[in-house]
């Protein structure tokens, strides 16, 4: 038989259980925020040792290895600097002929770069938090990325950290269109798989001409995601649901499993 | 070990110091250790990627602390270390708030419940208790997140994590009881040894 205090013990879990299940949304997430803060401290330390960690590599690098960086530099810089007059002509072009339609003008990205603190410690969920808050600007549904593709979008936002819920996650769908003639639009949803980086394609038509190594970006659907932001490769495809739909797995171009900077996008 | 010391929470002693006899029971830092403990926990698996990587599965050491905390001290600690580490837990985690608190709640409650009937000091014991509790808690979350109609990551990868973190949990639970016991060590408050000498006593000697 359990014991009083036992038995005491267990209605206050049961109570106190049931009391954080039913709290309003908003509760719950100032709720979360308040308590993930008590973790501040150490990440902050763990940041302020890996920098350190980072400067005495910096310091042991020799001569040679520096100068030969710095070359590798010079000629990448200069690469995306001709990219970049490329790109600058082609976007001028793309207004002018905006303009020619009587199109609205697409206004240019404003990224801000921010670090991951922390991962989702359960594994059936894959989100990350990182170090931008409401102080930064950040609101929900903003779009996440790094500088290979998409990775997800900003679930919930304190004053000085948000939570955001990654591609591959369930609670995070993103419309998409694969690139090629017949450009067709599915929506990325979960992939329960041991590669982190593999998520679902579905919702295709049964007549998706689906090769893989084509590309899949953000098709603006939705209107959470912009346009044109790349999402991966089709590894393959085939057909579900007795035939009515085709189905791919997309190998996604930014590693969620190897997150450590990412982008927020403001809009 | 005094069976008796064992239900009072706070007043537990390290288990080779007990068998030495030289001790004395009073660890008032119980409670305290096992918060802490607990609250690094919940940080590293948060903070660290690399068995994740490796296996495909994070390491939840929860249980296994669960188990110890069962077997090292009594109802008030375990209800203690289940509310805050399922909290602390669920704010790093997209899992609504509390749903870790009652299977951690659960594990550690019958351990404390049974726990004259366990052979604590065994290794296999421990890691036996690991493997189940680091096996049902799991499980009893992702119940808890169905029956309240979240859908969250299933699939035959789930099989996997549930062996790894399983496997993962009866390998650290003698791990943890090492790291209390060396806690007990170096923070008990220890009785000076008692001398045979006593002060009232009087040898008398004879001729020879």
């Amino acid at each position: 038989m359990l014991k009083r205090p036992h038995i005491f013990a267990a209605g206050l879990v049961v109570l106190l259980t049931l009391t954080f299940l039913n709290l309003p949304a908003s509760t719950e997430v100032r709720l979360k925020h308040a308590l993930g803060g008590a973790f501040l401290p150490l990440f902050g330390l763990t940041a302020s040792s890996r920098q350190a960690a980072g400067k005495i590599g910096d310091t042991l690098a020799t001569r040679s290895q520096l100068l030969q960086e710095n070359q590798s530099l010079r000629d990448e810089n200069r690469n995306l600097r001709m990219q970049v007059m490329q790109s600058a002509e082609a976007l001028r072009e793309n207004n002018r002929l905006r303009t020619l339609v009587g199109w609205q003008q697409k206004s240019p990205w404003k990224l801000k770069l921010s670090r991951v603190i922390a991962r989702d410690p359960a594994n059936w969920w894959r989100t990350v938090q990182i170090d931008l808050g409401t102080r930064d600007g950040m609101r929900s549904n903003l779009p996440v990325l790094t500088t290979d593709g998409l990775i997800g979008r900003v679930a919930s936002v304190s004053f000085d950290r948000s939570q955001v819920i990654l591609l591959g996650d369930p609670e995070c769908r993103a419309a998409a269109l694969v690139e090629g003639n017949a450009r067709d639009f599915g929506i990325i949803g979960a992939a329960a798989t041991l590669d982190p980086s593999l998520v679902n394609l579905s919702h295709l038509s049964k007549d998706a001409a689906i090769q893989p190594g084509q590309t899949v970006t953000t098709s603006g659907l939705g209107g959470v995601f912009p346009k044109g932001i790349r999402i991966g490769q089709i590894v393959d495809s085939r057909l579900v649901d007795y035939g009515l739909y085709t189905e791919a797995r997309v190998k996604l171009s930014a590693d969620p499993g190897t997150l450590e900077e990412v982008w927020v996008l403001f809009p | 070990m005094p069976w008796g010391l064992r239900n009072e929470p706070g007043a537990i002693a390290s288990d080779s110091l007990q068998k030495a006899g030289r001790v004395s029971v009073i660890n008032p830092f119980n409670p305290v250790l096992f918060l802490l403990v607990g609250f690094v926990v919940v940080f590293g698996e948060a903070y660290c990627t690399g068995l994740r990587r490796v296996l495909g599965a994070q390491i939840d050491l929860l249980p296994a602390l669960m188990v110890c905390a069962g077997l090292r001290a009594g109802v008030t600690t375990v209800t203690a270390l289940s509310v805050l580490c399922g909290l602390w837990f669920d704010a790093l985690s997209e899992n609504p708030l509390g749903v870790s608190v009652a299977p951690l709640f659960i594990a550690g409650l019958i351990v404390c419940w049974k726990n004259d009937l366990i052979l604590r000091e065994q290794t296999y014991a421990q890691c036996l208790l690991g493997f189940l509790a680091s096996a049902l808690v799991p499980l009893g979350t992702v119940l808890l997140l169905l029956s309240f109609e979240r859908t969250p990551l299933l699939g035959w990868i789930s099989i996997w994590q549930w062996i790894v973190v399983s496997l993962g949990g009866a390998a650290a639970t003698p791990l943890l009881f090492n790291l209390f016991q060396w806690l007990d060590r170096a923070l008990i408050y220890r009785r000076a040894h008692q001398t045979s000498f006593r002060p009232d006593r009087q040898i008398r000697r004879g001729r020879f």
